[in-house]
């Protein structure tokens, strides 16, 4: 495979929300707006691409027996370090997306390519995937940032296009769950069309 | 009186799966039959109060004291990690019964965000080590509730004609969302 698959399979083939529902719970609850969404992306990013990285720096030296445990390690501690850094810099987001930018390191994106890809390939192949897969998860997160934000309150990145109050539900939990099924069955449709 | 508010609030107000969105993984996962949709809600239930207790015992007791609770991420991660094990390990050899119900479900549990998230939200919320205990029951029991409504649901789906698209995943997605509409009317009750 070469690079450029390599990159564009998370956004499109393999995406991790549309196409493998992976890691369902941040993008239901980061998505109330379309910068949220992206915000939380940015951050899922940034520790994806950086764990696989270290992780297929390190896999060679990682006895396969404690493999899980180590790269839960290694994954946290880069959570560890998107926390503190956006509670400094991006206080505002940072207590809006609140309890999921913790719950990074229980994302099962992260993990699914730590051991999936990361483990088995090189260093510079796994920084693809890892950017491949975190701007398909990025992608993902602001296209149902955006349709809930439209919907819910008539606006897009914050900027009011559609007087009035909007369909209110789309900016609360239930909107969530139902904008993402019925954005999956869209994609189904597309995939198999 | 504040301990039904805890329970409450916790059960039906913010459910844990339908309001504040976390355990998504298994709700969707595990809820296609109403038995293993049991089995799950019982070990969930079960690690989360354990690990609700643990993490509050270290949290108070060591990253405090030694003023490192920046490390509250990896260390609670690791110590669910463990006691998961633990408890698959010590189920084995006392509970062989115990353990086919619920054995399969507990690898699982591990990347249930619901229970990391249950363990740091105690903290957050300051509760002391009796009031964590109540809240993550509570919650564990409204992950138990959502997940048995879900798989009672999609075992009639199977009866029905649902269009391709949304066969699996979106219309779970869509009749959990008419849920979390059903369970928005408990908001007016704490």
């Amino acid at each position: 495979m070469n690079q450029i698959q390599n990159f564009t399979k998370g956004l499109i083939k393999e995406n991790p929300i549309l196409v493998l529902v992976l890691g369902a719970c941040p993008t239901l609850a980061t998505t109330s707006s379309s910068l949220n969404g992206l915000g939380m992306g940015a951050a899922t990013t940034f520790v994806l691409v950086c764990s696989n990285v270290v992780i297929s720096l390190l896999a060679g030296l990682i006895p396969d027996k404690v493999r899980i445990p180590a790269f839960i390690v290694i994954i946290a501690s880069f959570v560890t370090i998107v926390d503190l850094a956006m509670q400094a810099y991006v206080p505002d987001l940072y207590k809006t997306l609140g309890i999921f930018i913790p719950l990074i390191v229980v994302n099962c994106i992260v993990l699914g390519r730590a051991e999936a890809f990361a483990s088995k390939n090189s260093v510079f192949s796994s920084l693809i995937d890892g950017l491949g897969m975190g701007l398909g998860f990025t992608l993902a997160l602001g296209i149902l940032g955006a349709i809930r934000e439209i919907a819910g309150s008539g606006s897009i990145m914050g900027y009011k296009f559609i007087q009035g109050d909007g369909i209110l539900v789309f900016i609360l939990a239930p909107g969530a769950f139902i904008a993402l099924g019925y954005l999956i069955a869209l994609v189904n449709k597309i995939r198999k069309a | 009186m504040e301990y039904i508010l805890i329970i409450i609030s916790a059960l039906l107000v913010n459910n844990v799966v339908l309001a504040q969105f976390l355990g998504i993984c298994p709700f969707l996962g595990v809820s296609s039959k109403v038995n293993t949709a049991v089995g799950m809600s019982a070990a969930v239930t079960f690690v989360m109060v354990l690990a609700t207790i643990v993490t509050y015992i270290i949290q108070v007791y060591v990253l405090e004291k030694l003023g490192i609770a920046f490390m509250q991420t990896i260390t609670f991660i690791l110590v669910i990690a463990a006691l998961v094990q633990m408890v698959e390990i010590i189920l084995r050899k006392i509970s062989q019964p115990l353990y086919q119900a619920l054995g399969i479900f507990l690898p699982l549990i591990t990347t249930n965000c619901a229970v990391l998230g249950v363990a740091i939200l105690v903290i957050q919320k300051d509760y002391n080590l009796l009031e964590g205990v109540i809240y993550s029951a509570a919650t564990a029991l409204g992950f138990g509730l959502a997940l048995i409504i879900l798989a009672g649901f999609r075992e009639q789906f199977e009866l029905v004609d649902i269009p391709e698209g949304m066969k699996g995943v979106p219309v779970s997605l869509v009749t959990a969302g008419i849920l979390a509409l059903a369970f928005m009317g408990f908001t007016g009750i704490v």
